[in-house]
């Protein structure tokens, strides 16, 4: 039988991780769940770890991007076949696993990512998230040659080629989004994007405050233009 | 060049250097952080007693003074200086990120390998305790 997991990077949410965790078992009773404590100064991993999930410390913050790639780290090492991820602030519904699963199961595609705005009563995102989304949107879309609505989606599924080949030093650990998705595509990766339902981050903790928006747009463009100028060749290495 | 700024310059240069070798000797600085620091403070000891040198210079990049050159030239020290530490800091953010996934990573497995030792202490525990009729 295949072995999934579902991994689940949080920070200082000790207060609804239990629920995530509840949600994804109701979800998918059969497989096991990974939290990623990102150096939490809350109860995070205790809460996590009570509720029966393994999970991970970092010793001190280091982020989203590399939150999530230590789960990828663990699932290729335990030898893993399939990983889910999921947010831990509770914003993707855990009952469209299954759905996000499938086509990566049964090898029609190497990658699947959840989208919000192909669900009909997701959360709206502000404006000016909108407008970033719109504009990676269309950057992605032109580039891979194929349509992408919420290149910003964090509600992913892959196989274990993918594991590894995110489990390299070429995973962008600093915001990995529309980058990230051209660089599978580059590596010959196969995606699809499905419909998810997205609710509003109930904490209102966001990892786009202050000045990080304009860093974001930097670095995001900064890292597809370098992520291009590399051959196909260098991708396929790494895969 | 009066020997007045010949003198403060030969000073400034030389206590550069040494205090550059000191700091290496001391372990305070690494060698390879150390080059560029004296490669500056020799050239600013050969330019002392080659003014020549820096005039030609000067007049090779087009500048009017020789002291502008001088000026660019420390501007240009900063300026690898920063690309240098630059780099480096990409590097040890990279050798940190992956040292704390290990940490973590290897936590776990250490966890659990005490888990399952006690249990297996446990059932041992168990096993020799003698049966009381």
């Amino acid at each position: 039988m295949a072995k999934t997991l579902v991994v689940i990077p949080a920070y200082n949410e000790a207060e609804g991780i239990g629920s995530v965790i509840a949600d994804v078992r109701r979800a998918v009773p059969d497989v096991e769940i990974l939290v990623v404590d990102d150096g939490s100064r809350d109860e995070t991993a205790k809460v996590a770890a009570a509720a029966g999930a393994i999970v991970l410390r970092h010793v001190f913050n280091m982020g989203y991007g590399v939150t999530i790639q230590t789960g990828y780290k663990y699932a290729y090492e335990h030898g893993y076949d399939y990983l889910v991820q999921v947010d831990g602030d509770g914003q993707h519904d855990p009952s469209f696993i299954p759905s996000m699963l499938d086509p990566v199961m049964n090898g029609e595609v190497d990658f699947t990512v959840g989208s919000r705005f192909l669900w009909f009563d997701s959360y709206r995102p502000s404006f000016t998230r909108r407008l970033g989304i719109l504009f990676f949107r269309r950057l992605v879309t032109v580039i891979i040659g194929r349509n992408i609505t919420d290149p910003t989606s964090g509600f992913q599924a892959f196989n274990r080629s993918v594991m590894k080949f995110f489990s390299t030093d070429i995973f962008p650990c600093d915001y990995p989004d529309a980058d990230m998705l051209i660089t599978l595509n580059m590596a010959g990766f196969s995606i699809r994007e499905l419909p998810v339902r997205m609710f509003a981050n109930k904490s209102g903790k966001t990892m786009h405050s202050g000045f990080k928006p304009l860093y974001y747009m930097f670095k995001m463009c900064l890292s597809i233009v370098v992520t291009l100028l590399r051959n196909r060749q260098f991708y396929r290495r790494q895969a | 060049m009066t020997l007045k700024q010949q003198i403060f310059s030969l000073l400034v240069s030389i206590s550069v250097f040494f205090f550059t070798i000191d700091l290496v000797r001391k372990k305070r600085l690494r060698e390879e952080y150390s080059l560029l620091w004296l490669a500056t403070s020799l050239t600013m000891i050969v330019l002392i007693f080659k003014y020549d040198w820096l005039v030609a210079l000067t007049q090779m990049i087009g500048a009017v003074l020789p002291t502008t050159t001088l000026f660019l030239g420390s501007i240009l020290f900063l300026l690898i200086l920063s690309v240098q530490f630059s780099i480096k800091i990409s590097r040890l953010t990279e050798q940190v990120k992956d040292l704390v996934q290990e940490n973590a990573l290897l936590r776990h497995e250490f966890k659990q390998a005490q888990l399952k030792s006690n249990a297996a202490r446990e059932a041992d525990a168990e096993k020799k305790q003698p049966v009381i009729e």
